[in-house]
């Protein structure tokens, strides 16, 4: 129904404004669909997550739940008003210290921070983590927001742009410096556009008619009379309207997954019909009203009863509801373990974990001149390409994918989403087609990290030296393949942890249930698996009478062993020297520890420890990346930088490869983005393989440019290049030459000078028992878990984190740091907090992620080993950060408490109830 | 169509509320979350135009906080220790963004079983002013709040102001809320205390609300009457003895039956031992 409209007058960053509109409007709304104001984001509309903070008279507020009545007379402030045509300090301090990462929550980080610092211009951690913890924040782990909400004063003294000096690296220097990241400005200023934040004003809005069973059988009413009789409705579009095939998945030959099901749903929230309408119709309309009958059908959740024989199955041809079965075996390990000096044994669970990045799905899609442009949110635009096509019965290239920016992926923005169904919504009607996810939307039908049951056991010698593991995990895999394949495939590859493990066997299932989709989420089910094998550590270590930190480092790989899969490592082991790098805060963390348990009794420390090593791109698998860059006109370095930056930053670090491989400096770089009309493929933003694979890449182009040029002005490598204006001055001691670009002739990218060079990690397929070459590159880290617990809640006070990662060459350590902390805050969520729960966890007050409360001090210690095969030594990083973070504290709960605590999350009601069933202590 | 009426005076809003049906809206938290996105399909009674609903007044023997009242403000208000626990609940309620908003009396009407606000004011004894056209009656808070999600208020009923009557805002309090995450958290149990210690160091009054432990805050009456007269060195000992029959936890995702009786009996513990003065228990859960 509707509610007619009143005329409301407010003011908006000092402009008066008056509209004529509903009174109960949210104020977010307005900002966005009336005035424009995109900076501020939309993540949940329920106050759970502060993105749309805004100042009404001053003060802090969530934009979703202001009614526009309230506004008559009042002032209200949004990013867009902060910095007046220049840059507020705060923003100045949040470029300065990377706090913005994927900048989807800065807005409303800003706004929060600006409130508190209007009134304390010099606030303590204390003051800006009460201020800010409104706000959630997916990327950054939080510290550098804070840091920077600190130390904004610092920004205020002198005049604009004396005060801003965000000058980049001189040539030469790019690799290895922290400059402020290359899309870094407008992530403060607002001015980013998200998948929501530019759809054309005469689009149709799509609405999503989805499942609200497990599993159900279902048909449609009359949709033609619905579509007629519905005010606002253009169209109805159901699974028979798909020209193409309705199939898709991100590994080709297991795609099995429906843009819209077909006569039944596998999963809650899987997608049947799509309601195009006009934007005036699309909040008025209620889709319980949509002409839909469902017949509830049983429902597997859990891997047991999938597998149970009456059990039906999900997909034909996948007897006993088992997608993908992975199995690495080496040596004897069932003789190992019988022989064993010590053995230990154990079994750990997990659960479904949400990416929780704070911006839903969104994009628009059109048709232009015969093509289908999509402009959405992803981390993989050319397998959206691909996907999006199939679907719609299109050739590839009549589909053109333009990446907005991505407001967090972590995983899931890999899949297709709503590509498709915006896709045909514009294909069909031949008007724009705009939709964004509401929260539950995007909850309920994007995928999950794979709930994991796990048993292990590791058996050693009297010396502490691991002569065998046996590994099984049973991962449930959801309704659809998606990722399932690479998790079943990647954790026997990593389950023995960075260790040298001579007799070996590992198997892993990908099972089906009527659960969410299981995907990628950071880390491939190599965070679950860890998860057992490092609290395993612990108890072996116990046994053994070892320190847990000498075990890890006795049983590390080295340089010149050979991994479970029989891969000799030659060169770039970089386990023993993280290791190592942590042994001096290890004493501290024990003696602190042991010092307060002296003192204390109801609340007892622990410290714990873990390690990960990770593969660097797709397992065995082609994995290519080709960059594109070359000199325009007018004088400047163009990188075609398809590798989707995500807040992970890869904009800023393969331009840093590419200046230093070019010699020339990072701030004659341009940047060209992901466009897939315009930019080679770069692979998808995953598997930590961008700044390893994709920088690879720029670099090699990077080379091949730089050698053009000096083929052309007959110099030799060791010349320089210098550029000014569009003149490119190329010079050898005496002898200068000076090349006019704006004199010479541009290809079609508007080149005058280009190289495009591709390349492919080399690895090798794996046997029957798992043995090859997974992958080219590895990369290492190890963390200590320092915390409390106390006795009588069961709950976790974290005090520290120390981490030490081996990223053989950091191209910019102060993004690596974000990573580093970044990643480190989903490892807590996971340990202590997190739990999705079809049907029941769809929103962020049920779903908990960390707040900037729940992330402690996090100590980075960067280590270097290079590695041959990387770009300047790098290896990849975004997901080895989150790794050792839920086994650490898992470990150090068991410190404190002698307790091991096996399902994670941990959270104050398992603790206490383990603590209980261990008795007394 | 639907109606919106944003009334300037409360005859105004009586007489609307007396004549249909409507759905009464102030700060609007809980309501936009509810709606999620569903068209509108009640009419609104927006009360943010009866600015004599709004701040903390002393009348009549009673501490009277208007129905509007912002928990922002509350925290800010000059009120006495007996408050504390309410100050301190007022600092949880939802982040600093709800906090500036959200009002006092619909963290009541909204029973929600983990309502921040109901354990400090059942222990300060508040009651509820409720008025109609046709009158005005208060009703103590504990028989206001039937059940999750259920209220005595009449459809033509507005919800004014929470009384505390003075001779409840007595002694000291102190407010436990105890949650998975630091910021933004719907509770697993709360508990809000507040006694009255005599010179003696014994407890001459004493009061304890627990929430998220039952449908609806409930105050422990037999707890209370055991602490009564009792030395504060003794309250550990007495909460373990106390059955705590009043409360009835369920299992959900935020922690298990059994988990919240064993937990809240030892915020109970903190939160009157942080009330007595035990300043070790200044930094709870």
């Amino acid at each position: 129904m509707k509610t007619e409209r009143a005329p409301i007058s407010f003011n908006v960053n000092g402009a008066p404004v008056a509209l004529s509109i509903a009174p109960m409007r949210r104020l977010s709304s307005v900002l966005r669909d009336d005035l424009g104001l995109t900076g501020t984001k939309v993540g949940c509309d329920a106050g759970d997550c502060g993105a749309c903070t805004v100042l009404l008279e001053g003060d802090p507020v969530c934009a979703c739940l202001v009614p526009a009545s309230a506004l008559e007379g009042c002032a209200v402030r949004t990013v867009e008003g902060l910095g007046n045509g220049s840059l507020s300090a705060l923003q100045a301090s949040f470029l300065a210290h990377g706090a913005a990462q994927c900048g989807i929550c800065t807005p409303g980080m800003l706004m929060a921070a600006t409130a508190l610092l209007e009134c304390n211009p010099r606030p303590n951690e204390a003051a800006v983590q009460d201020a800010i913890g409104g706000v959630l924040c997916r990327c950054t782990g939080y510290h550098k927001i804070i840091e920077a909400v600190m130390e904004a004063h610092r920004y205020l003294e002198g005049e604009p742009p004396s005060r801003f000096d965000f000058r980049l690296p001189a040539s030469g220097n790019a690799v290895g410096a922290s400059p402020v990241r290359l899309d870094g400005l407008p992530k403060v200023t607002g001015a980013e556009k998200f998948g929501a934040d530019s759809f054309p004003k005469e689009s149709l809005s799509v609405l999503v008619v989805r499942s609200p069973h497990h599993r159900a059988a279902f048909s449609f009413g009359d949709l033609k009379a619905y579509a007629a009789n519905t005010p606002g409705v253009a169209a109805v579009f159901t699974a028979d309207d798909i020209p193409g095939v309705n199939r898709f998945g991100v590994i080709p030959p297991f795609a099995d997954q429906p843009a819209l099901a077909e006569h039944e749903t596998r999963f809650r929230g899987e997608a049947v019909a799509l309601v195009a309408c006009e934007g005036w119709a699309a909040t008025q309309l209620d889709l319980a009203d949509f002409p839909v009958a469902w017949q509830p059908l049983s429902a597997a959740l859990e891997p047991e009863a999938a597998q149970a024989e009456q059990a039906a199955l999900l997909h034909a041809g996948r007897p006993g509801n088992i997608l993908v079965r992975g199995f690495v075996e080496r040596g004897e390990p069932d003789r190992a373990l019988e022989q064993a000096a010590c053995v230990v044994t154990g079994h750990c669970d997990t659960a479904y974990v949400e990416h929780a990045y704070v911006e839903p799905e969104a994009g628009y899609a059109f048709v232009e001149h015969g093509i289908l442009t999509i402009v959405a949110c992803t981390q993989a635009p050319h397998m959206d390409l691909e996907d999006t096509a199939a679907i719609l019965g299109l050739a590839p290239d009549k589909v053109r994918i333009v990446p907005a920016a991505t407001g967090g992926g972590f995983g899931s923005k890999i899949d297709i989403s709503l590509q498709p169904l915006i896709g045909l919504v514009a294909l069909k009607t031949g008007r724009p087609a705009a939709l964004a996810y509401t929260r539950a939307e995007s909850m309920m039908s994007t995928t999950k990290r794979h709930p994991a049951a796990m048993t292990a056991s590791i058996a050693a010698d009297a010396d502490g030296r691991v002569v065998a593991m046996v590994f099984d995990g049973a991962f449930n895999t959801g309704a659809y393949a998606s990722f399932g394949p690479t998790v079943a495939n990647r954790v026997p590859v990593h389950a023995s942890g960075p260790y040298l493990t001579p007799n070996y066997r590992a198997t892993a299932r990908a099972i089906h249930t009527n659960g969410p989709v299981s995907g990628a989420f950071r880390g491939f089910g190599v965070p679950q698996a860890t998860l057992m094998q490092e609290t395993l550590f612990d108890e072996l270590a116990e046994r053994l009478g070892i320190d847990r930190l000498q075990l890890r480092l006795r049983n590390a790989l080295r340089n010149g062993n050979e991994t479970v899969t029989g891969q000799r490592l030659e060169a770039g082991v970089g386990i023993g020297a993280c290791l190592e790098a942590l042994s001096p805060p290890w004493a501290r963390a024990l003696a602190d520890a042991e010092a307060h348990n002296a003192r204390a009794s109801g609340v007892r420390r622990g410290v714990g420890i873990a390690s990960c090593w990770y593969g660097c791109g797709n397992t065995s698998l082609p994995n290519p990346s080709t960059i594109k860059l070359g000199l325009s006109r007018q004088g400047k370095v163009v990188l075609h930088q398809g590798a989707v930056d995500i807040g992970q930053g890869s904009n800023t670090v393969i331009a840093q490869i590419a200046a230093d491989a070019l010699g020339l400096p990072l701030g004659d770089i341009v940047l060209r983005s992901a466009d897939t009309a315009i930019t080679p493929d770069a692979g998808k933003t995953s598997a930590s393989r961008q700044t390893y694979v994709s920088g690879k890449a720029a670099e090699k182009a990077a080379r091949t440019l730089r050698d053009n040029i000096l083929r052309f002005a007959n110099a030799s490598p060791a010349a320089q290049f210098h550029l000014e204006s569009s003149v490119l001055t190329v010079w050898e001691g005496e002898v200068r030459r000076h090349i006019e670009l704006d004199r010479m002739a541009e290809d079609g990218d508007g080149l005058v000078f280009s190289a495009e060079e591709s390349y492919d990690p080399p690895t090798a397929p794996l046997d029957a028992k798992g043995q090859g070459t997974p992958y080219a590159v590895y990369g290492y880290g190890a963390q200590i878990a320092e915390l409390e617990v106390d006795l009588k809640l069961g709950t976790v006070r974290l005090l520290k984190i120390t981490a030490a990662h081996d990223v053989g060459k950091a191209i910019n350590p102060l993004l690596a740091a974000g990573q580093i902390e970044g990643g480190i805050a989903q490892g807590i969520g996971m340990a202590l907090m997190e739990e999705y729960i079809p049907g029941r966890t769809e929103n962020l007050h049920d779903y908990l992620i960390p707040t900037a409360g729940d992330v402690p001090p996090i100590e980075t210690i960067l280590v270097e080993v290079p590695d041959p095969e990387g770009p300047f030594g790098a290896k990849g990083l975004g997901e080895h950060v989150l790794i050792p973070t839920a086994p650490a504290i898992l470990n150090a709960i068991r410190h404190a408490t002698g307790v091991s605590v096996r399902k994670v999350p941990a959270t104050p009601s398992r603790i206490l109830a383990a603590l209980a069933e261990a008795g007394p202590a | 169509m639907t109606r919106y009426a944003r009334p300037k005076t409360l005859d105004e809003a009586l007489s609307l509320l007396g004549e249909g049906h409507w759905r009464v809206v102030a700060g609007a938290t809980d309501f936009y979350p509810s709606l999620g996105n569903r068209p509108l399909t009640e009419d609104i009674l927006d009360i943010n135009g009866l600015t004599g609903l709004r701040g903390i007044a002393r009348t009549g023997g009673h501490f009277v906080i208007g129905a509007r009242t912002s928990w922002t403000e509350i925290q800010h208000a000059d009120l006495p220790p007996a408050f504390d626990a309410l100050k301190q609940a007022a600092r949880e309620v939802g982040a600093i963004q709800i906090q500036n908003v959200a009002s006092i009396a619909g963290n009541i009407c909204n029973a929600s079983p983990a309502a921040d606000g109901v354990p400090p004011l059942l222990a300060l004894d508040a009651e509820v002013e409720l008025s109609a056209r046709s009158g005005v009656r208060v009703l103590p808070l504990r028989e206001f709040v039937l059940g999750n999600r259920k209220t005595a208020l009449r459809r033509d009923e507005l919800l004014t102001a929470i009384l505390i009557p003075e001779r409840a805002a007595r002694g000291n309090s102190a407010f436990i809320k105890l949650g998975a995450r630091r910021y933004l958290v719907i509770s697993i149990a709360m508990a809000a205390t507040r006694i009255v210690v005599d010179a003696d160091g014994r407890m001459a009054e004493a009061s304890v609300a627990v929430g998220s432990c039952s449908a609806v805050a409930r105050r422990l009456a037999g707890l209370e009457q055991a602490l009564t007269g009792q030395h504060t060195a003794a309250i550990a000992a007495l909460v373990a003895a106390s059955a705590l029959d009043e409360l009835s936890p369920i299992d959900d995702v935020r922690g298990t039956a059994a988990y919240r009786l064993q937990a809240v009996r030892e915020i109970v513990v903190r939160a009157l031992q942080t009330a007595a003065g035990d300043p070790q228990r200044r930094a709870a859960a």
